[in-house]
Formats: structure tokens, sequence, C-alpha cells
């Protein structure tokens, strides 16, 4: 007898608890944020190559930078040599925004399309080269 | 299928070697930091020491307007905030009074010139820091390769247990937000957010590129930097030609900042 309103219950269960899915798949189709598009800064583009190759920066800038943290405030190195045998300076504010200065259009459009909020500018300066907010 | 003991151990035997391998291969053949063939390397300019030291010739400074550049200097380059109520003061390097600089040297009738005389006072980078024991997240420790007592402010909860450790009141919490209370920021260093402690350096960053620290740099002469383990080093001449005190040296903390009475 209860048999029957179990089922009845689980399958009003597994509907609304699937309502987001049917709701983007049906309704929001197509309606997705755009992919970011990140803009170069005439400096960054006339470098070509950034510290690594592009598809590298791409997945593992934070990883890249996560040690570039330990080497300079734990390790006491500040040299960083790329596989081309560049050196840099291993500095978010002096280094990476010295080329990449437009942070807002760099790295904030895909922090903010991939919903991370990294809290390196609380103290790192985010434009070095301009004006203070 | 039916195995012997014999094989049995045999197999035994052989997986026991494939493990134990694996750490001397890998030492055989380091894995790459991130990618191929990068490299971290100290500054061509880098100076090197073993225990920086610093000695301050306090005959020098006669009024707290002479300690005034200095601490102005150190506080402009580090990105200090200036707060005006006491109880949020931050401070990296400051003067105090002789009494409170030295507690432990009490002698009457002593040169009232020397007491009245205005003391500066910083982060002493210990060779034994309490402050380094204190921490619970190692955001505080000894630099291996030159000795400097370093925070690492990403790693630095804000629990203060260092300021307590510390018997030199070497250092300063946030309890503000300090980005609207820096009069002029220096683009070069970072700054602080709410919650983390903070105190002098050593000038690790300037250290690092080859110059000497800003309030060195500042004195005119007055204070000497240099390694305490090398015995040609200036600190070491100064230290040999004169008598030099230190603050509190009785609680076994090894201060490496001494001053020439």
């Amino acid at each position: 007898m209860s048999k029957k309103w179990i089922v009845i219950g689980l399958i009003v269960f597994l509907g609304l608890f699937s309502t987001p899915f049917w709701y983007n798949l049906l309704v929001k189709m197509g309606t997705a944020a755009p992919r970011p598009e990140v803009v170069l800064t005439e400096k960054a583009k006339a470098a070509k190559q950034c510290v690594m190759p592009t598809d590298f920066m791409k997945t593992e800038h934070m990883q890249l930078l996560d040690l570039w943290r330990l080497k300079v405030v734990r390790g006491a190195v500040r040299d960083f040599v790329n596989p081309e045998g560049k050196t840099f300076n291993m500095s978010l504010s002096n280094t990476c925004l010295d080329c990449h200065s437009n942070k807002a259009e760099f790295c904030d459009r895909c922090h903010d399309y991939a919903s991370v909020r990294p809290y390196c500018w609380d103290c790192h300066i985010d434009n070095p080269q301009g004006e203070m907010k | 299928m039916k195995r012997s003991r014999r094989s049995f151990m045999k197999m035994a035997g052989i997986a026991a070697l494939g493990l134990g391998a694996q750490p001397a291969m890998k030492a055989i053949a380091p894995a790459a930091e991130h990618g191929p063939a990068t490299k971290f390397e100290k500054g061509p300019k880098a100076l090197i020491g073993q225990q920086w030291a610093m000695v301050i010739d306090t005959r020098r400074f006669e009024t707290p307007e002479d300690l005034e550049p200095i601490i102005e200097a150190c506080h402009k380059i580090h990105n200090v905030p200036h707060f005006t109520e006491k109880r949020h003061e931050i401070k990296w390097i400051w003067e105090t009074h002789f009494h409170n600089a030295f507690p432990n040297n009490p002698n009457p009738y002593m040169s009232e010139e020397a007491e009245q005389r205005p003391y500066l006072v910083l982060c002493n980078h210990c060779e034994n820091p309490p402050c380094v024991r204190a921490c619970p997240t190692k955001a505080t420790f000894k630099r291996e390769s030159d000795g400097i007592v370093v925070m690492d402010m990403h790693r630095c909860i804000g629990c203060r247990f260092c300021m307590a450790a510390c018997p030199y009141g070497s250092r300063s919490f946030n309890f503000r937000d300090p980005r609207p209370f820096i009069e002029e920021i220096n683009p070069n260093y970072p700054r602080r957010m709410k919650g983390v402690v903070e105190k002098c350096n050593f000038c690790a960053e300037r250290l690092a590129v080859g110059q000497m620290p800003a309030c060195v740099e500042a004195s005119d002469g007055a204070i000497v930097f240099g390694d305490l383990k090398d015995p040609d080093s200036e600190v070491r001449h100064v230290l040999r030609e004169n008598f030099t005190i230190r603050r509190k040296q009785n609680l076994g903390t090894e201060p490496c900042v001494y001053y020439i009475v």
C-alpha cells in the first residue's frame, strides 16, 4: 500500500532535486556567459612570451606564483631563470604587472569568469606604474 | 593453481626490491620543479652573510630629531602606516628612553647625557628568537641563509603569540586595515592587511639587490651593518674597537643589534 506513495514521493523528490539541471538545459540553453577575452598590453605583445610558454601560464600560473612566493619569502632567492635562460625578478607587482599592467582586463576577466577571488591585491600593489586608488 | 612456498618467497623478494628501488631512482633523476630546466638563483648583486648584525652608535644621536629621518626612511620604504592613535600604532624602528631600552642596566648616578639620549630600537634578529618558537604556523622563522628573522605574511594568522614572546616589543599588530593610513605608497614593496603582525625585516629585499638597509643608509655612518660571523666585516671591526651592550641579553636570545653607549 505505502509502496505506491514512496515511489511517487521519490519521483517528485528527484524531479525537484534536479530542477537546476533541467532549468539550465531547457530554459537557459545557450545563454552561458561568453568565454572571457583577455587583453594583452603592447608591452606584453612585444615580449611574445611570458616567463614560461603561454599554455603553461594559462593552466599553471597559480602554481608558479605560489612557488615564486615560497622561494622569495622563505628561500631568500629572487631570480627565476626560465628554460630559455632568461632571468626574471620573482615579483608579482614588479614583474608580472610590469607587462600586464591592465589588471582589470587581464587578471580580473578570467578570475571573475571562473569565480575565483585571489587576495593577492589586498597587499600587493595592483598598478605599480599608475595612480594609487 | 597451486603455488609453492619457494616461488612465493621469490616473488615477495622481487617486489620488496622494486619498492626499495623507487626512492633510489627518484634520487638519481630528481623531478624538475615546474617544467624543464627552470632555475632559481640569488641575484648577482645580493649581499651574502651568515648572520647579519647591526651596531648603533648612540653617541651620534643627541636629540629625537636626529632619529626622525632614519625612522621615516624605513617606514616610507616599507609602507608602514601612520596611525595617530597610540593603540593602533605600527612601528618597525622607533625611539625610546634608556630605561626602556636597557631595563637591566639600572646603575645609579649614570651619565646624565647618556641617560637622556634617544635610543633607536628595532627587531634584534636574535640568534635564538623566542618569537619563532611561539609561532604556530611558522609564519615567522629564522632564515637559514643569513639569520634574518623573517615574517611570511601569507601564513600569519594573527594569533599574536609572537608579540607575547618577543621581549623587545618589536612586533606590531594590524588592528585596522593599514592601507588607508599609508601616506605615500612605495610601489616596490607590498602593504599588509588587517589581522597580521609585522616588524622590521632587516631590509631583506634591499640586501637581495646589494643595498644596505634603509636605516643604515639614512644614518650617515652612525649605524654599521654586516656579517657577524665574518671576522673581517665592518661590524666585527666596530665591535672590536668599542665597548657595546645589547638589549636584555641575560634572557639568552642573543640579540644581533649592538649599541655603543
